[in-house]
């Protein structure tokens, strides 16, 4: 214990040098544009941005790309709720609750909540990161197909009660998300599947970005022109000091969905196999069936843009810890910063902790600096962000709808990927407008692959025998909290017609 | 002032592009630089490092952004790269599922002796490693006379079906005449984590990927299939040594697209001769146990992709594809 205080003092001395703060302010606010254009993404960020680390030393290096990808995550959640398009994978469960808030004019609120869900979350991330990193590591290592399976169930789980009191048309949603997800080349085999019409381009699959942006941006986009006929109304929040410090105070209504997306996130961005975006919608899954008030999350409930936030914030800080312990990074961005690694001479694995302290410590340092910064940076400039609400709806919607263009078309570079975002637009417009779920849809395309390779990996090692799911404890505990999971919506849904057939009867 | 004279370079940096060499072909836009493999694997290293050495020594006026493509093998990349035909801005860092992937998988429709062959940047060898705490296998007697008392219980982790550690697998299982359970993870990194977690039994990664982890005590090697001892494995035997016919490398190229322009690659080349040319790269082959003598480039590379091919679908035919596909 001793020593670890000792060493986190050097490395947060070292996150306060001059030279250090002003790399970590550059990266925050690089990290925030970044984030929140579509497209964008922080993989090109930090590639492009990889080059002024070399004029500095490394650990300088390290907290610029470590502020960099800390704004990023804040970031994903701006576009998620002024303009509905997550701008980010990660950010995608922010728009679920995130969008209506601010079509109710209460962006600053959700704004609000998610910069400070986002604090909450990597701070309790990095403390325990700090404390337990070797322990955990070793704990990740027990994790084996059979393990991240069960994982993937319990998320599933958590989504069963996010379609509402319609569980068949949630069902289909799931299905049709897994069946999206199934495209492209066989995980295990490597032969083609479900390519439609023989054409090459499905070959490679249908990316989720595509598929997000074209449910939320273009989808939702067709709903709103419809269900508005193009008079929506404009929402000119006038941002006081008192109405600050009032969405200040309401973080008591989000408290609890913060505390347990911030331990819940920081647990599955451990796992190499999952990352944020899992846990964000896990987090956002679990705090609607446990909320008192399920039937509100989707139309802008603030404990729904906190679950996620403060999840996917803590999964970004756990998934250092694989990357730092075992050399594998936990997301496309920590791959690029073990490249960086590599370069300044430092290999990842079980014995950097103890042959380059100084880079770790500085590192973990600069990652409690670079989430107070960034908390800072976004409070301040909520009044800039909720500017772009003030737009006439005539010319916000172009604009979003030219962002869901570019930024599918960015990131694959194939016009290909466009035509499908837009049919998704569309398919995606139809669901909402027969009443169907489309976050069930949603949820399925990002663990639909994660859960076939797990599964399919368990079975093959235990030769086809499905017990290999009960027999391990970790396994088991996750199938059975699956269960309880699934069976508590259900329960509590029987209990509350006891209740009211028992006061109708008074 | 310094860390403004600071930014000054490094937005300098990233703006200027020398303008003595505006003759020359460039890259006007980002390179996509795709990996056929997983995150953590020897090939993911080995792009990751070139990527920061290109960036570290400034040789290319923009960035070259690491893309791994894991999917089917290297399936998924080598379909992409066929789509960039005659793309300029797109290269790929290659292993032996280069020439495995498409002989087994014919309805891929590629073929890649068509693909610009740009620099052989290394020749990598395989290791067999267990766990250590396996304290009951001590060298390759031990390690069959396991392997055959557990028979399908015998977990081997690898990269997928079809890539070159199956094909080493399936070629052990030839020579030994065992039939063990080869389990597909994403990429080398993610088998090594795999093996140090107890969750698979034993795996042939090459010595990047588990280096690490052999440093720090988790995993041991117990024979090379090198054709002699690597200066980074003193003590490990060879398979040869010990009556094994058993020699097999993994070449480790850099590729375009097919119908690149000659500038282009003329430029691609250059830039990979430095790179194979530098401190840093040959420190790198030296201490992960890579061949790196001299870059073969060229005509020499696309004979040497021509014969490995050939090579390889004769060593598939021999050992089977149900046997390394598993079906």
């Amino acid at each position: 214990m001793e020593t670890i205080l000792v060493s986190l003092t050097a490395g947060l001395l070292e996150a306060f040098q001059p030279l250090n703060l002003m790399m970590i302010f550059a990266g925050c606010l690089a990290g925030l544009f970044v984030g929140c254009m579509p497209g964008l993404g922080s993989v090109n960020g930090v590639a492009i941005l990889l080059p002024i680390t070399f004029l500095v030393p490394p650990t300088t290096a390290i907290i610029f790309l470590a502020a960099l990808y800390y704004g990023a995550m804040y970031g994903g959640a701006i576009s998620s709720i002024t303009l509905g398009i997550p701008g980010a994978s990660t950010a995608v469960a922010t728009v679920f609750d995130g969008r209506p808030m601010a079509q109710a004019g209460k962006a600053d609120q959700a704004l609000m909540a998610a910069a400070i869900a986002s604090f909450i979350g990597g701070t309790v991330s990095i403390i325990l990161f700090t404390l337990f990193a070797p322990p955990l590591a070793a704990f990740a290592l027990k994790f084996g197909p059979q393990e991240e399976f069960a994982l993937m169930l319990l998320a599933f789980a958590t989504f069963i009660g996010l379609g509402g009191d319609d569980i068949p048309k949630t069902i289909f949603s799931i299905l049709l998300g897994l069946v999206l997800a199934a495209v492209g080349f066989d995980i295990i085999s490597g032969s083609p599947r479900l390519i439609f019409f023989d054409m090459v381009e499905f070959q490679r699959g249908i990316g989720f970005l595509v598929l997000a942006i074209g449910i939320y941006g273009v989808g939702e986009m067709l709903w709103t022109l419809e269900s508005t006929s193009g008079k929506v109304q404009m929402h000119n929040v006038k941002i006081s000091m008192s109405r600050m410090k009032a969405n200040f105070k309401q973080i008591r209504e989000y408290i609890n969905s913060t505390w347990v997306g911030s331990f819940l996130g920081f647990f599955v961005g451990t796992l190499p196999a999952a990352g944020a975006t899992p846990a964000a919608l896990m987090s956002y899954g679990l705090s609607k069936t446990f909320s008192k008030d399920p039937d509100s999350f989707g139309k802008g409930n603030v404990a729904g843009v906190a679950a996620p936030e403060s999840a996917n914030n803590a999964a970004s800080t756990g998934s250092m810890l694989p990357m730092i312990t075992l050399g594998i990074p936990g997301s496309p961005t920590t791959a690029i910063l073990l490249g960086g690694m590599i370069i300044w001479g430092l290999r990842p694995g079980p014995l950097l902790f103890t042959e380059s302290p100084d880079f770790v410590w500085g590192l973990i340092g600069s990652m409690y600096v670079a989430n107070a910064v960034t908390v800072i940076l976004n409070i301040a400039l909520i009044p800039i962000f909720i500017r772009v609400l003030a737009m006439p709806f005539t010319l916000l919607t172009p604009i979003i709808f030219t962002l869901c263009v570019l930024g599918v078309f960015a990131t694959t570079d194939r016009m290909f990927d466009t035509w499908i975002m837009l049919i998704i637009g569309v398919v995606g417009y139809l669901m909402r407008k027969l009443n169907y779920p489309v976050a069930p849809a949603v949820l399925a395309i990002v663990l639909g692959p994660l859960a076939e390779r797990s599964l399919r990996q368990s079975l093959i090692s235990a030769q086809g025998d499905a017990t290999t799911f009960i027999t391990r404890p970790i396994s088991l505990v996750c199938i059975c909290l699956a269960l309880a999971l699934v069976l508590f919506p259900v329960v509590q849904r029987i209990m509350r017609k006891r209740k009211k057939a028992a006061e109708s009867q008074a | 002032m310094n860390t403004f004279k600071l930014l000054v370079a490094s937005a300098s940096a990233l703006a200027l592009t020398a303008p003595a060499a505006l003759a020359e072909w460039q890259p006007k836009k980002p390179v996509e630089f795709i990996i056929m493999a997983g995150t953590g694997g020897g090939a993911d290293q080995i792009a990751r490092l070139l990527q920061g050495l290109i960036q570290k020594k400034d040789l290319s006026p923009r960035p070259f952004i690491p893309i791994n493509k894991p999917g089917g093998s290297g399936a998924e990349a080598l379909r992409y790269m066929q789509d960039k035909t005659g793309d300029n801005h797109t290269v790929m860092m290659t292993l032996n599922s280069f020439y495995t992937t498409p002989i087994i998988q014919e309805d891929l429709g590629i073929d890649v002796t068509e693909f610009t062959p740009i620099g052989l940047m290394a020749m990598d060898t395989f290791l067999l490693w267990v766990n250590t705490d396996r304290e009951d296998i001590t060298d390759l007697d031990s390690f069959n006379a396991a392997v055959s008392e557990a028979g399908k219980d015998w977990k081997v982790g690898g990269t997928g079906s079809g890539q070159e550690d199956s094909v080493l697998t399936a070629m052990m299982e030839a020579e030994f005449g065992y039939d063990v359970t080869y389990i597909p993870f994403p990429g080398g990194g993610t088998v090594a984590k795999n093996l140090v977690g107890n969750q698979i039994d034993s795996t042939v990664n090459n010595p990047a990927e588990q280096m690490e982890f052999w440093r720090a005590g988790n995993t041991k090697p117990l024979v090379q299939f090198s054709a002699e001892r690597m200066a980074a494995f003193p003590d490990v035997p060879t398979a040869k040594e010990l009556g094994v016919e058993i020699e097999y490398y993994m070449q480790r190229s850099v590729n375009g697209p097919p119908d690149m322009d000659p500038e282009a690659v003329e430029w691609y080349v250059n830039l990979f001769q430095e790179l194979f040319d530098s401190e840093e790269w040959q420190a790198f082959c030296k201490s992960d146990g890579l061949t790196c003598e001299t870059m073969m480039k060229g005509e020499d590379l696309a004979t040497f992709h021509a014969n490995q091919k050939v090579a390889h679908e004769k060593l598939i035919e021999k050992v089977g594809a149900a046997s390394i596909t598993g079906e």
